[in-house]
Formats: C-alpha cells, sequence, structure tokens
C-alpha cells in the first residue's frame, strides 16, 4: 500500500470499497488490541505444544529451536495460552507505552 | 416496429425485465407485487427468458441473493413491496455501499398496523436514506420504460448503483393499460450488456463487503455520497439516449401549465394524473394553477426543483405518508429545506393525503389546492394538514 492509513482519501477507495489484493488480511495489525502480552519462560517449556493448539489466532508458531513463541504483531492477548500452559511457562504482562 | 398492447402493468414489468434480458431474478411474492414476479416466474418456466429464477424464503434473502448475482456480474431484477421492503432494510443498505447495480421495481403500499396492502409511500419513505437511485413513476408505460432506463443507469460504470423504480400498488400495478412494448433488437441496441468491472472470478479473487474501521470509514461514505450525486448527470443522459431512441423523453420533474403559475401542486406517484384533471378544471376557470410532478427522488433534484417554483406564491405539497412527530411529510419537508436558502421563494404548504389506498378524486385536488391558497393566507401554519380525514 502506496498510502497510509492516514493519508487515504474518498479517491483511493476502490468500487464498493473492494479489496483487490487476496490474503491482505495479514497485514492487519491485530497486535495493537492487546493490553497484555504474553512472556515465556522456556526454561520451564516441555514443547508440549499446547499453546499454540489452544491459540484462538493461530499467532504461535515453533521456533528453529522447537521452542514456542507469539507473533506480537497479531497476539491480541487474550491470555489463553498462559491459563491452558501445563508447565506455567506463559505470564501475561501488562503492555506499558 | 413496437405494437401498443393493453395490459396489465405488473405484467408490462415482467415484459420490460425479459426484453432487459436479466440474468437473475430472486424475488419473494407480496401483494400488490406478485403479479410481477408470477408473470417472470412464468417466462422463465417456459424458457421465453433465460434466467435464474430464485424463489427464496424471504425479502431479506432475495435481496442477499440479488447482492450474490449483481457481484457475479448478472443482471439482477427483484420486486417488492410495503412490509418486503421493510424486510429487506438492512440489505438495501449493502447494495448501494457494495455498489451492486440491482434494479427492483417497489410496489408502494402501507406499512402495518393496521395490515393494509393499498397504496401508501410510508415503505418508500422507510428507505429514503438507503442510498439507492429512486425514480417515482406515473403509468404503466413510464413504469416499463424506467425499468429498462434502470438497468441502463444502474450498471453505468460512472454509476454501479442499485436503482429502485417505485410504481403505486394497485392504483398503477393492477392497472390495464396500453403499453407500448419496444422491440427486443431496440432494446439490445439501447441497453448493452452488463460488465460489471471486479465481478466475482475464482481467476482473480476479491473481497467484497470487507471490514471498515474508523481510520477509512469516513472516507467509504463519502465517496458513496459523491457518486449518488454524481449519478445525476448519467440519469439525465440515459433519459435523453432514450428519448432520442424511443420518443419517450424523461426528467427529474415535470410542470403541467406550471410556467409562470402563482399556485403549484407538487405531486410524486399515480395520483399526479388525476391531480391533472383537476388542474384542467381550475384552469378553465380562470385559476392560476399548475403542477409539478417529482420524478427523480434520489438523487435530489434540486436546482430543478428551485428553477421550477422560484416565481410561484404558493407551492403546495401532497405526501402519500407522515413522518410521525416530524416536520410533515418527508417530500414537502425536502421541498421546504432545499428553497430555504433561496431569496425568492413559494410559501410551502404541507398535505398528507392518499393513506393506505384511501382515494384522491379530481375534486378532491381541487379542495386541496383552494384549502392550500386559504392556509397560505394566514400568518400561522401547521407544519401539515391530513387531508380527508375525519375529526
Amino acid at each position: 500500500m502506496a498510502k497510509s492509513e492516514g493519508e487515504l482519501t474518498w479517491k483511493d477507495i476502490e468500487i464498493g470499497s473492494i479489496v483487490t489484493e487476496p490474503g491482505s488480511a495479514s497485514q492487519y495489525r491485530t497486535g495493537d488490541w492487546r493490553t497484555q502480552r504474553p512472556v515465556f519462560d522456556l526454561d520451564k517449556c516441555n514443547k508440549c505444544g499446547l499453546c499454540y493448539i489452544y491459540c484462538p489466532e493461530g499467532c504461535i508458531y515453533q521456533n528453529a529451536e522447537g521452542y514456542f513463541e507469539a507473533n506480537l504483531f497479531y497476539c491480541k492477548g487474550c491470555g489463553i495460552c498462559a491459563t491452558e500452559c501445563p508447565k506455567k511457562v506463559i505470564t501475561m504482562v501488562e503492555e506499558e507505552e | 416496429m413496437a405494437t401498443k398492447i393493453g395490459m396489465e402493468v405488473s405484467v408490462a414489468i415482467g415484459e420490460a425485465v425479459k426484453l432487459a434480458n436479466a440474468d437473475v431474478i430472486a424475488a419473494y411474492p407480496i401483494t400488490p407485487q406478485t403479479h410481477i414476479v408470477e408473470h417472470l416466474a412464468e417466462l422463465v418456466a417456459d424458457g421465453e427468458l433465460d434466467a435464474e429464477y430464485v424463489p427464496v424464503e424471504s425479502e431479506h434473502s432475495a435481496m442477499s441473493a440479488c447482492l450474490g448475482s449483481a457481484a457475479a456480474g448478472a443482471r439482477t431484477f427483484t420486486a417488492t413491496a410495503g412490509q418486503g421492503l421493510e424486510l429487506m432494510h438492512e440489505v438495501l443498505y449493502i447494495a448501494s455501499s457494495m455498489r451492486l447495480p440491482v434494479v427492483m421495481t417497489v410496489v408502494n403500499r402501507a406499512l402495518s398496523a393496521p395490515i393494509s396492502i393499498w397504496g401508501d409511500h410510508a415503505d418508500a419513505m422507510a428507505v429514503r436514506d438507503t442510498g439507492w437511485i429512486q425514480i417515482f413513476t406515473e403509468n404503466g408505460q413510464e413504469v416499463v420504460d424506467n425499468v429498462l432506463c434502470a438497468f441502463r443507469i444502474a450498471e453505468d460504470r460512472r454509476v454501479l448503483l442499485p436503482v429502485m423504480v417505485h410504481l403505486d400498488g394497485f392504483h398503477l400495478s393492477h392497472m390495464i393499460e396500453p403499453i407500448l412494448l419496444p422491440e427486443q433488437g431496440e432494446v439490445d441496441q439501447f441497453l448493452p450488456p452488463n460488465q460489471y468491472p471486479l465481478p466475482l472470478d475464482p481467476n482473480k479473487p476479491v473481497t467484497m463487503g470487507g471490514f471498515g474501521p474508523p481510520y477509512i470509514y469516513p472516507e467509504i461514505k463519502w465517496a458513496q455520497e459523491i457518486k449518488l450525486r454524481a449519478a445525476k448527470e448519467v440519469i439525465l443522459q440515459v433519459w435523453q439516449e432514450f428519448g432520442d431512441a424511443f420518443g419517450r423523453y424523461y426528467s427529474p420533474l415535470e410542470g403541467y401549465h406550471s410556467e409562470g403559475c402563482q399556485v403549484l401542486l407538487l405531486t410524486m406517484g399515480s395520483f399526479s394524473e388525476t391531480a391533472m384533471a383537476a388542474i384542467d378544471k381550475m384552469r378553465s376557470e380562470g385559476k392560476d394553477v399548475g403542477l409539478v410532478r417529482l420524478r427523480l427522488w434520489r438523487p435530489f433534484p434540486f436546482d430543478e426543483i428551485r428553477q421550477a417554483v422560484k416565481n410561484a406564491e404558493v407551492l403546495i405539497v401532497l405526501d402519500r405518508a407522515i413522518s410521525f412527530g416530524g416536520p410533515g411529510g418527508p417530500v414537502c419537508s425536502e421541498i421546504r429545506s432545499a428553497l430555504y436558502q433561496q431569496d425568492r421563494k413559494p410559501k410551502v404548504i404541507g398535505f398528507v393525503g392518499g393513506l393506505g389506498g384511501r382515494d384522491i378524486s379530481a375534486s378532491g385536488f381541487e379542495e386541496i389546492v383552494n384549502r392550500g391558497m386559504e392556509i397560505a393566507e394566514k400568518t400561522s401554519r401547521n407544519e401539515f394538514e391530513v387531508f380527508g380525514v375525519r375529526e
């Protein structure tokens, strides 16, 4: 997208506000809805993957070492991963500006 | 050569949709619209019209199916009336916001309660702000012609907006009138195939009806408003081309002995024909009275209205709907608003009448004009009066 959100005028809008680029929803930063962020204490993690399974956003991924992390561009901070983790690896921490 | 045939106006609408070569009709029958969709169902079943007829379970579904069909680039038609239009309500906004060129005839009917199947403009007025182009017709020929024009207007790339063609329930829909149906070749020449610029296509996927966060929603609405206003130029052009091709010309409003008149009556829809009889009689008695009929309701023809009434002293407006607790009939209050900033303007006197199919005869219109002139003399006036209601 050439223009930023704040620069778009009515003239930039496609007919019926049709989105012509497939999959463009992936550009939408849902991470800025978050008030709490998951912090992983990987020393406790046994790589069971329950956080990955329960995440309703599908934003938890497995890194090269096999541990799980949240993609903060999408993570809305719901805390389901922290609740479900049997090893208490994940703590929800307040987002501070 | 086209031939003039006596037929029910509803049936003639079906024939017009056939001439327009509609691809999809999704509709739910409701009085007084029923004969339109019955006739279309018959034309499709008999193989006379090569279209998909989708018999849906409600008007909400009818309009929803129309959205999908128009989004796929199909020429799409539906029809409804009264409660049916109300049930479509939320989907109407989606059709216009998504810029989908659906054409719909609305057979104007009163709203419940109590149940009334008869003519009235309450249904139309409730959908005034849905962003559709809206045309009010007076007689059968005008409906047929404007259904053909509606497809041209709606599908024009400069417009891409849905169009409602309004006609009065029973007073017009169920009349048998002489109708001149154009030849197929003439219509094909006037109405090119629909080519929606961004149709649903698996080879070129697009997202329609996505969501609009606060950072973009006002710009989207403003774009829609600009397009609807700009549509007027295309409407005028299409009416001109229709006239050149078929010899019948239409305009946003039509005057009947209205030039330079002191007193003007303004009506919308089929009652105007009766009003014309009253005007004839009053003029023969030496009264300086004329009639203005509003045809284009959205986009509202501000300039044409101001021009048409500027030299009159009194403008009497008849509405077939009440805006409860408001400033009078919707047509009257919009005309008042259009004239407010003008230096020279007539006194605008509002009447509401013809509710729920109550007829207004020619002598009734005479009474309305006389009473309007009487009210205009007073210094304090109510917002409106209801004509013919028993106190």
